[in-house]
């Protein structure tokens, strides 16, 4: 028998839908993502910590969850919403329902939602707080549950704990976990890296101990000034070692180098903005996800110079230090989800480190 | 980068004649190029044959060329103009093709005319199979083994290594012409000795089958700064196997995870970076089911049928950054046109399903091979959307105009088992419904998976919809049919009437229980970016969610009802009077609201209107759009009969019919009705009987006297219209073409012979405006539409043109017509007779107005609207006639459709049309004809057969031939009755005699012309039927009315020397005249 449940947002919009995945009450930013494919990306990108997601492609779950495309060990959201899920998926990789996932990791869903309606709100009021519940309770006192301020700590929650190895012959980079997504690692592996993945608060001391190549900077939830270990640590070890930010781990490196971050409206969550790389004028198609931005502003009396920007709004996308091998994105070369348009930045990241290495041997000789 | 500064003149070429493979979307990627180009400051030059296209008018371009997309005349442009830059690549194949020529001819070099957007050679490599199959090879991108061949050995030997089923695809060709799966040799043999005849080239591709696959489309941009998007995907719900343009639809696609959509995108991307396009370009991939394998299929390096749909169901208009492009703009400085604030550089996303269904031509070519492959075949299409797969396949359905309102096609329950599953696997234009039948029966899904290879996410949909009309016949026996229910079957799509058929319920009980709930549809926006940004079109779609986007401006509005597909008898003519409607009404202030489901028109463009609703012309979505926006009224004299037939239900619904009334709409299409009023005007028609019952047929023609016209009441574009000599036909025909009964009554009328007259008009009620009266070359009996038409009447005389004038005048008073009308009339031994009126606009409404300069679809709205005719500054009466001659040469698309007879008569047969202008008509037909794709050789050969009944009619035509220097080619009789007119004959054998007959003298291209007519039946065992067929096959003229031939040869004429003996020297004036 089809549960009904309900999606209570902060101005009291309630929309009455049919519930899936777990029955819990469950509450978080109310964000929209306009994939049209992904999902299952989506669903386990750790960057959506505390989030509540809704999908504005009406059908969502229509090939299933397969065993390969995570993005890490397990789904953070805290709810899904689409207008329909999938009860019966189609593709030669799929293994289970959306409906059977969120069942699994306990997370809510509610569907037969006017997805679109929601979206529209989010678009005009800016993101906003909401609880989905199959419960009776009263709209009121759902209201006052989300009046509660929401989690600050999501990088903790998502990051790993303690250092570990992936390793390879190439040069050795310290992927800091902010909530990485799995497409990251699986970029520096293919090039060969031998990858030492540690956790957000990891001090530069740590990192020094073991003697990497390059740092890249991940991805993860929140609020970039919630975790100011990370800044700290950026601004210790900037110069020491070629470094790359993406998403979050750009806000950090921007905001290590002096420069400001602010909450955007409703952000960006997709796979179809288009970014502006202002040396080359090239425009990419990127995958974005992220409710914080870099204030272009704030660059002005830094060491650091805007690279890219959003096309549409004008927003800072991309960072570079004027002095050292250091520069970052806020969008995901990684892709998954989304285009692969811009994995050439890792190709950079990596050409930046071998020079580096070849400088500091240099250095090395001559002295 | 900035514009191009170097070029200031722009010729562009239009892609000529609605045919199979190339329509109306043309039309719709022309007017944007046209319109982006004149909006950047280009001076616009524009070449078309095509005269029913919005693109052909004057308005269009700064200067407007309706020539034949021939080398000569192009050229002949070109110097004329001296254009600086060159736009091919909106005109479909045919304008691409052009540009090649003249390339190739060194025109654009000497006349130094740059080519824009993509460049030949890029087109080069994306067209020719060798040349982009090394590209794909160098770049690493997968094609299916294969192997270029010219000749028949080829072929064979490649099949000897790859064994069958192989494909074939002839190169530059139209919708796949002449190409096809073959699982044998002798169909080998056969598909490529065809296709090879159609590639201009002599080339095929053949390769190895990969049917079953996947079939994945993406339509994607890229500037000349290496900017590349997809603008949107499309997955064809028919796997690999059956043609796109003949595939089912669905953007974007549905069963591909994120992994698989961008292996596939940046595929393509990489393609198109590979090829230099500059422009818009369509990729067609093949993924396997079972991995991720997949096959580069083909690449359009231009806008096409399916860029059209993709910027129908995006909202991206992607001809009109095509055009931009190609002058020089680069996608990140051009403003996304739907939010006006973001850029065109980034990729659409959708929030709803697209559905698009091929409409086919098989309702009017009964004996036509329904079977789908990889030859094109269908006339048009319908684009629906919903927020729902089910809801978004219930609309495309009823938007087809098929008779079916929902997803239950009523003879598919009389198939055997059998039946049933071979025609799942060998699929035709019913499969769809096939597989519901399937389904009802109870099969699996694996069974249907098995034979039909269609994806399991698809087939769940479908039972679905199974699944919840069993489920609400249940409900209903059990007492638990709740508002839950019909929330759920109105979120599928149903309608009330199938949710009516399925409960037993009365449709009004539905619909009363639906509004009780508040179950009525919302309207969302379509707007590229799913809500992300603002958006500033008014462009809507129907679904039954919670918020309704609308936006109320209280002005007054009215809404025109579109046409739906594109369909022979009603074609891209009532497309453009619809979109003139709407400019019309836009000029005096209204707000003009249109309602269409065909993706390829202008009408669908949603700059066109002030709101566009993508939606079916069917009765319970229009009402809920009528009910929604509260128009002034509902015009439906625009939309062809798809409109008209509407009108009856709107006027029940209390909706006003704007222009003339329901009644006498009715009048003019009733026959009793209308007879009554004709007797009462004292007009003739030719004397005729309606019957319902077989006897009182036979008795009817009796007394009328053979030859008779017979139809059923009620017919568009002559269906099952016919011509019968006698008993035994009329018998066969009341046997096999129709369903007579009382409800279905048939008309008997004498059929009287001589020449056709058509009349276009306007009336207010009182005053009447006649643009032109055109002669039909070809005599009544060919339906109006497959007939020649002439501008200005050649043969009628002063005084009958007056009682023409007269006639009409009197019937769009005596029916109170307010608006458009069309007459035809056969003139019988110099009287004028009535054969039918048409209160609504017509098929040669473009044409006419193009020639008289009268615009008669604006003119008609605003008398619809109110205003007078000498209001609007226009004299009643008779136009004054034009000093061009203009004709009107209908074009067929009999190549694509195997065993379609080619023969004219009352049935219309042709998809398309052209126009040539000149000073007198044998310029003017010459022009027609050979835009129309006729090849005119002055010398060369004529093959006769012509039947007992024609032949001494013919002996002068022949003769006449003859006389210009054509050798003569006839079976024994034939031969040996024009030798005793004094004629020379080479005898040929006949079809049935030993090689070489008849049939391989015009395979082997020996005849230049076929003179054919009609002897009896039209199975296509006969004779007649084998050489009309051959000739189409093999692309030679095959003149099957005696008139048109009459018409050639005037052009021949008109163009050829004959050779002939000096006079005898008689002393006459004799001067001579030194040079």
């Amino acid at each position: 028998m089809v549960k009904q449940a309900r999606l209570v947002l902060e101005d009291g919009t309630v929309f009455i839908g049919k519930s899936f995945g777990a029955e819990e009450e469950s509450l978080g930013e109310v964000v929209f993502n306009t994939g049209i494919t992904g999902y299952q990306e989506v669903l386990s990108d750790p960057s959506y910590c505390g989030q509540i997601v809704t999908m504005t492609y009406p059908m969502i779950g229509n090939y299933g969850i397969n065993r390969d495309d995570f993005e890490s060990m397990r789904p953070f959201l805290h709810g899904f919403v689409v207008r329909e899920h999938c009860e019966v998926p189609n593709n030669w990789r799929n293994e289970q329902t959306v409906d059977a996932m969120l069942k699994e990791y306990g997370i809510p869903g509610i569907a037969e939602v006017d997805t679109r309606k929601l979206t529209r709100i989010i678009r005009q009021h800016g993101t906003l707080k909401g609880v989905i519940t199959t419960s009776g309770e009263s709209v009121e006192s759902l209201l006052e549950k989300l009046k509660a301020p929401l989690m600050e700590d999501q990088v903790a929650r998502v990051s790993t704990k303690n250092l570990f190895p992936v390793p390879g012959r190439g040069p050795r980079i310290v992927l800091v976990d902010f909530g990485a997504k799995y497409g990251i690692l699986r970029e520096l592996t293919n090039r060969g890296c031998d990858v030492i993945v540690a956790p957000y608060n990891v001090t530069a001391d740590e990192i020094r101990r073991i003697r990497p190549d390059g740092i890249l900077l991940s991805n993860g939830p929140g609020d970039p000034k919630n975790v100011p270990e990370a800044i700290r640590m950026i601004q210790e070890i900037l110069g020491e070692y070629p470094l790359f930010g993406i998403c979050l781990g750009h806000q950090l490196f921007a905001l290590a180098c002096g420069a400001d971050t602010e909450r955007m409206k409703f952000g960006h969550r997709g796979g179809n903005h288009p970014v502006k790389e202002l040396v080359t004028g090239r425009t990419h198609i990127t995958s974005q996800n992220h409710g914080y931005a870099v204030s272009a502003d704030s660059v002005a009396n830094t060491e650091l110079e805007v690279s890219h920007i959003a096309l549409n709004d004008g927003t800072v996308e991309g960072l570079i230090h004027k002095k050292h091998a250091a520069f970052s994105v806020q969008y995901h070369p990684e892709a998954a989800p989304g285009p692969y348009d811009s994995n050439y930045l890792f190709d950079r990241f990596l050409e930046q480190v071998a020079t580096f290495v070849k400088g500091e041997k240099a250095h090395a000789t001559t002295r | 980068m900035p514009r191009l500064d170097n070029i200031k003149k722009i010729l562009v070429i239009g892609s000529g004649p609605i045919v199979i493979g190339q329509a109306a979307e043309f039309d719709y990627a022309g007017t944007q190029a046209c319109q982006a180009l004149k909006e950047e400051g280009f001076e616009v030059i524009l070449v078309n044959s095509n005269p029913a296209t919005i693109m052909t008018d004057t308005n269009m371009a700064d200067k407007v060329y309706i020539e034949p997309l021939t080398k000569e005349f192009v050229t002949r442009i070109i110097r004329q103009e001296k254009p600086d830059g060159l736009l091919a690549t909106l005109g479909g194949q045919t304008g691409l093709n052009l540009a090649m020529e003249l390339d190739e001819a060194g025109i654009l070099e000497e006349e130094n005319v740059a080519l824009l957007g993509t460049d030949l050679e890029a087109i080069k490599k994306a067209e020719d199979r060798d040349l982009f199959r090394s590209l794909m090879q160098e770049i690493g991108e997968p094609v299916p083994p294969s192997d270029i061949i010219h000749t028949v050995e080829e072929a064979l030997k490649f099949a000897e290594r790859i064994g069958y089923p192989i494909i074939v695809r002839p190169a530059y060709t139209l919708g796949g012409t002449g190409g096809g799966i073959v699982t044998n040799e002798e169909e080998l043999r056969e598909i490529v000795a065809s296709g090879l005849k159609y590639s201009p080239i002599t080339q095929c591709l053949v390769e190895k089958s990969i049917a079953g696959f996947k079939e994945i489309e993406y339509e994607v941009m890229r500037d000349a700064a290496d900017n590349a998007i997809v603008v949107c995907n499309m997955e064809n719900i028919d796997p690999v196997g059956i043609h796109t343009g003949d595939s089912i639809v669905v953007a974007p696609s549905q069963t591909m995870s994120d992994r698989e959509y961008q292996m596939l995108r940046s595929s393509s991307l990489k393609i198109i970076r590979a090829l230099n396009i500059q422009g818009g370009c369509n990729v067609q991939l093949a993924l396997d089911p079972d991995s991720f394998q997949y096959y580069i299929i083909e690449v359009n390096p231009r806008v096409s049928r399916s860029s059209a749909l993709a910027s129908k169901a995006t909202g991206y208009p992607i001809a009109k950054m095509a055009a931009k492009i190609a002058v020089g703009y680069t996608l990140d400085e051009l403003k996304n046109p739907v939010t006006e604030q973001t850029y065109a550089c980034f990729e659409p996303t959708l929030d709803y399903i697209v559905t698009k269904i091929p409409r086919w031509p098989f309702d009017k070519f009964i004996s036509a091979n329904r079977k789908l492959g990889t030859q094109m075949k269908a006339t048009g299409e319908v684009m629906a959307i919903g927020r729902t797969l089910e809801e978004s396949l219930h609309k495309a359905v009823r938007s087809l105009e098929i008779g079916l309102h929902s997803l239950e096609l009523p003879e598919a329950k009389e198939l055997s088992q059998e039946e049933l599953e071979h025609r799942l696997v060998k699929a035709d234009d019913e499969r769809l419904f096939l597989i519901m039948e399937g389904m009802r029966r109870g099969m699996t899904e694996e069974k249907i998976h098995e034979l039909t290879k269609i994806d399991y996410f698809f087939l769940a949909k479908f039972k679905n919809i199974i699944h919840l009309e069993k489920e609400m016949a249940e409900a209903i026996a059990s007492r638990t049919f709740d508002m839950q229910m019909l929330r759920q079957a109105k979120r599928m799509g149903f309608t009330d009437r199938r949710i009516a058929e399925v409960t037993g319920l009365a449709s009004s009980d539905v619909e009363a229980r639906r509004k009780e709930a508040g179950l009525t549809p919302v309207y969302k926006m379509v707007d590229t970016c799913a809500a992300e940004f603002e958006a500033a079109t008014p462009y809507y779609y129907s679904t039954y969610e919670d918020e309704d986007e609308r936006e109320e401006t209280g002005k007054p509005r009215v809404i025109v009802l579109g046409s739906g597909p594109i369909r022979i008898g009603q074609g891209i003519e009532f497309d453009y009077s619809t979109v003139h409607a709407v400019w019309a009404l836009k000029e005096m202030g209204y707000e003009a609201v249109i309602i269409n489901n065909n993706p390829e028109t202008v009408s669908t463009d949603f700059s066109t209107s002030d709101r566009l609703y993508f939606e079916p012309l069917y009765i319970e979505d229009v009402l809920h759009i009528i009910e929604k926006e509260k128009p002034e009224g509902v015009i439906v004299q625009f939309g062809g009969q798809t409109a008209i037939n509407l009108a009856a239900d709107l006027e029940e619904a209390g909706v006003k019919i704007l222009g003339t009334d329901l009644a006498n709409i009715d009048a003019a299409e009733d026959r009793e009705k209308f007879e009554k009023l004709l007797r009462s005007l004292d007009i003739a028609q030719p004397p005729g009987k309606t019957v319902t019952t077989v006897e009182a047929a036979v008795e009817a023609a009796d007394s009328l006297g053979y030859p008779v016209l017979v139809r059923p009441s009620y017919v568009l574009g002559g269906r099952a219209m016919e011509i019968v000599y006698n008993e035994q036909e009329l018998l066969t025909y009341m046997r096999e073409a129709v369903k007579i009964n009382p409800d279905h009554p048939v008309l008997v009328d004498t059929y009287l012979m001589g020449a056709e007259v058509e009349v276009d008009a306007i009336s207010d009620g009182e005053n009447v405006l006649i643009p032109g009266i055109m002669e039909h070359i070809e005599r009544a009996g060919v339906h109006s539409g497959d007939s020649i038409a002439v501008y200005p009447a050649q043969t009628i005389p002063g005084q009958l043109k007056e009682e023409l004038i007269d006639m009409t005048t009197r019937i769009a008073r005596g029916l109170q017509i307010k608006g458009l009308l069309n007459i035809q009339f056969v003139i019988h031994k110099n009287k004028a007779y009535v054969l039918e009126v048409n209160p609504r606009s017509s098929r040669t409404v473009p044409f006419l107005s193009k020639i008289t300069n009268l615009p008669m679809a604006n003119i008609a709205t605003k008398v619809i609207l109110g205003h007078t005719i000498p209001e609007l500054g226009y004299t009643p009466g008779y136009h004054p006639e034009a000093d061009h001659v203009s004709v009107k040469v209908p074009v067929f698309s009999f190549a694509k459709l195997r065993r379609v007879d080619t023969t004219l008569g009352p049935e219309m047969k042709s998809t398309g049309e052209v126009m040539g202008r000149d000073t007198n008509l044998a310029k003017a037909l010459y022009k027609g004809l050979i835009a129309s794709g006729m090849s005119i050789p002055t010398h060369g050969s004529l093959l006769v057969t012509v039947a007992d009944k024609d032949k001494e009619e013919a002996v002068d035509i022949i003769q006449s031939f003859h006389r210009l220097g054509f050798k003569l080619l006839a079976t024994e009789g034939t031969a040996r009755y024009l030798e005793g007119k004094g004629m020379n004959v080479t005898c040929v054998r006949k079809v049935n005699e030993a090689s070489p007959n008849m049939l391989d003298i015009i395979r082997e291209g020996e005849a230049s012309f076929v003179l054919n007519t009609l002897t009896k039946g039209k199975t296509p065992e006969r004779d007649g039927f084998r050489i009309r067929r051959e000739s189409a096959e093999n692309g030679v003229v095959c003149l099957t009315s005696l008139d048109t031939a009459q018409a050639l040869l005037r052009v021949l004429e008109a163009i050829t020397f004959s050779a002939e003996s000096m006079p005898r020297f008689a002393a006459s004036e004799g001067a001579y005249v030194h040079e």
